[in-house]
């Protein structure tokens, strides 16, 4: 069987800088990887390099096909992001923004209606609890009204591959919590896979399946969570003990009860 | 419900261009000269001066205003800017230099008469809009609002000083050029509306038949990325079209600025961002709004006549500083 995403060898560079290096690892089936690494480790630029965002050397398969000789359209109905941050200038409705999500299973000029696009369209919009508010400016939402947005947008684009960029960025709890159990129930399906970039190691370590510890551009661990993100690992790479902070903040939190 | 209005306000105005300007006309003789024109009966009396001047005058002045709407438009939309236009961004100035190079070296493709100062206006338009973004792209990556104007308004004033050298060893015609450049539309003929009728046909139908893939740039270039846009080609596909038509427009009008800022903004107001809807309800408004700004120019110090590109420039400036207050007081 042939892996969801398939990275060989990938190298980035800007201008004189290397920013990623010799990166190699696979998703499969049924797969949530997290990606982790202190901040410019070069997280933010895999997820670039999948999405062709970024010039890069290596090789990067999706469903055993080069990403670089497939069209944006078909590499879109494959691999689906979530931004990190949405800056929207205009007052496009909610409903128009999850409506884009069924931009690449149309085909070509003129086309309007896609086959199951209306029905995906609706799912979507109820999976993210967003019937309330289809109609409102996506300028009004709050930060996780609006990545609840794009995430209605990418599921309505239904890619067999989700990849998440710091999801839980500017989200509450409550969001938080939300958000993962959507992407815990919608990863059940046969045949999809979840790749997030995350910050948070203790979520890290309680939904991933698999996990890589980066630094500096270089892969330094692949395996499990428990075993990638072991406090050896982490200390070696954040240079410093990350889990005694944890344990401190933890026990500060149960003497104030 | 919308477009009906949209429809009435673009009819009200070509019929008041008709028949007002600095000869009194009747309603009648309008009707009669219209008729003329389409069934092909020469015309009498005065007649004969709507359908020889007004007509075509008007019907250009409608074609400039709905070519320069639409290609703000789909500019505003491509880099999600609100300010982004042919005059802001600079590219009718790069076509300007352009036009009036071609009219000081009178380059010309036989049997076209009007061929060369087209081609080197659009070919100015396209040079200036690479320029200009890279340029931007170059100072800040993300291409922002003010990076673009100002990167634009700078290459503007560049490019109006080589005019103005130009100008200089023009000899006889230097006074034609400086009025062209002001915008101009006094004495167009047919083939000044059938030029307009072909471009907008070709490249405004590729604008409008690209308006989902704009939709998804106007949320965000990277976004339209993650849909599956093909965001380089749809990019210089815009590029182009926007470029061969403020090319076109300005070979045909001069350099009328703002109408593409001005229009796209307040009909938005009305649509919303939706190129479906933006694209078609901008053309039609712009058309109305130029032939307007056409009656204006050439009624208001009749028997003298304004240069068009003043009119807009003068309305199309209060307009610009109240958006721009606007979007400052809603903290953008």
């Amino acid at each position: 069987m042939s892996a969801l995403l398939d990275v060989r060898n990938l190298a980035v560079r800007y201008g004189a800088a290397e920013i990623l290096r010799g990166v190699s690892f696979s998703v499969s089936e049924g797969e949530w990887l997290m990606i982790a690494g202190p901040n410019g480790a070069g997280k933010s630029t895999i997820i670039n390099a999948v999405t062709r965002g970024v010039r890069y050397s290596g090789e990067i398969y999706c469903d055993g096909r080069d990403i670089a000789r497939i069209k944006p359209r078909e590499l879109a109905r494959s691999v689906g992001v979530l931004a990190q941050n949405h800056y929207v200038g205009y007052a496009f409705t909610v409903e128009e923004v999850v409506r884009l999500g069924r931009y690449s299973h149309t085909s070509g000029f003129l086309s309007r209606g896609d086959g199951g696009g209306d029905s995906a369209v609706e799912a979507a919009i109820d999976a993210a609890g967003l019937r309330p508010m289809l109609k409102q400016s996506v300028l009004s939402l709050s930060g996780g009204e609006l990545q609840r947005a794009f995430l209605a947008q990418l599921l309505a684009q239904n890619p067999s591959l989700l990849i998440l960029d710091e999801p839980t960025n500017h989200l509450d709890l409550v969001y938080q919590k939300g958000l993962f159990e959507l992407i815990t129930a919608w990863l059940k399906t046969p045949g999809r896979a979840v790749v997030s970039v995350i910050h948070d190691l203790s979520l890290a370590r309680a939904f991933g399946s698999r996990a890589i510890l980066l630094d500096r551009g270089t892969v330094v661990a692949d395996g499990t969570p428990d075993g990638a993100l072991s406090p050896e690992n982490l200390s070696k790479v954040y240079g410093m003990d990350v889990y005694g902070w944890f344990s401190h903040m933890l026990g500060q939190w149960g003497a104030g009860e | 419900m919308v477009y009906a209005v949209f429809v009435v306000v673009l009819l009200a105005s070509f019929g008041v261009s008709l028949l007002f300007g600095s000869v009194p006309v009747s309603a009648r003789d309008c009707i009669a000269a219209l008729r003329g024109a389409i069934t092909g009966v020469k015309p009498a009396g005065s007649s004969v001066y709507i359908a020889s001047l007004r007509i075509p005058r008007a019907l250009t002045a409608g074609l400039v205003g709905a070519t320069l709407s639409l290609t703000g438009a789909a500019m505003q939309g491509l880099l999600k800017n609100p300010l982004a236009d042919g005059s802001t961004l600079g590219v009718s100035s790069g076509a300007s230099l352009g036009a009036v190079i071609a009219i000081i070296t009178r380059v010309s493709i036989p049997g076209l008469p009007f061929s060369g100062t087209t081609v080197l206006a659009s070919c100015g338009a396209f040079l200036s809009l690479l320029l200009i973004l890279s340029l931007a792209y170059r100072l800040d990556g993300s291409l922002s609002t003010n990076t673009i104007i100002l990167v634009g308004v700078i290459f503007s004033m560049f490019a109006s000083s080589v005019i103005q050298i130009l100008v200089t060893f023009a000899g006889h015609r230097a006074r034609d050029i400086m009025f062209w450049t002001m915008g101009s539309l006094s004495g167009k003929g047919r083939g000044d509306v059938l030029l307009m009728l072909f471009a907008f046909a070709v490249f405004g139908g590729v604008l409008f038949s690209l308006s989902r893939e704009l939709n998804a740039f106007a949320v965000g270039e990277d976004n339209a990325r993650a849909v599956g846009v093909n965001v380089r080609r749809v990019k210089l596909a815009v590029l182009i079209c926007v470029s061969a038509l403020i090319g076109i427009s300005v070979s045909v009008a001069g350099t009328v600025a703002f109408v593409g800022l001005v229009t796209p903004h307040m009909v938005r107001m009305v649509t919303g961002p939706n190129h479906r809807r933006l694209m078609p309800a901008s053309a039609i408004a712009g058309a109305s709004f130029l032939m307007l700004c056409d009656l204006i120019s050439r009624t208001v110090l009749n028997p003298r006549e304004l240069p068009i590109g003043v009119v807009t420039s003068l309305i199309g400036a209060v307009v610009f500083i109240y958006i721009f207050y606007a979007a400052r007081r809603r903290g953008q």
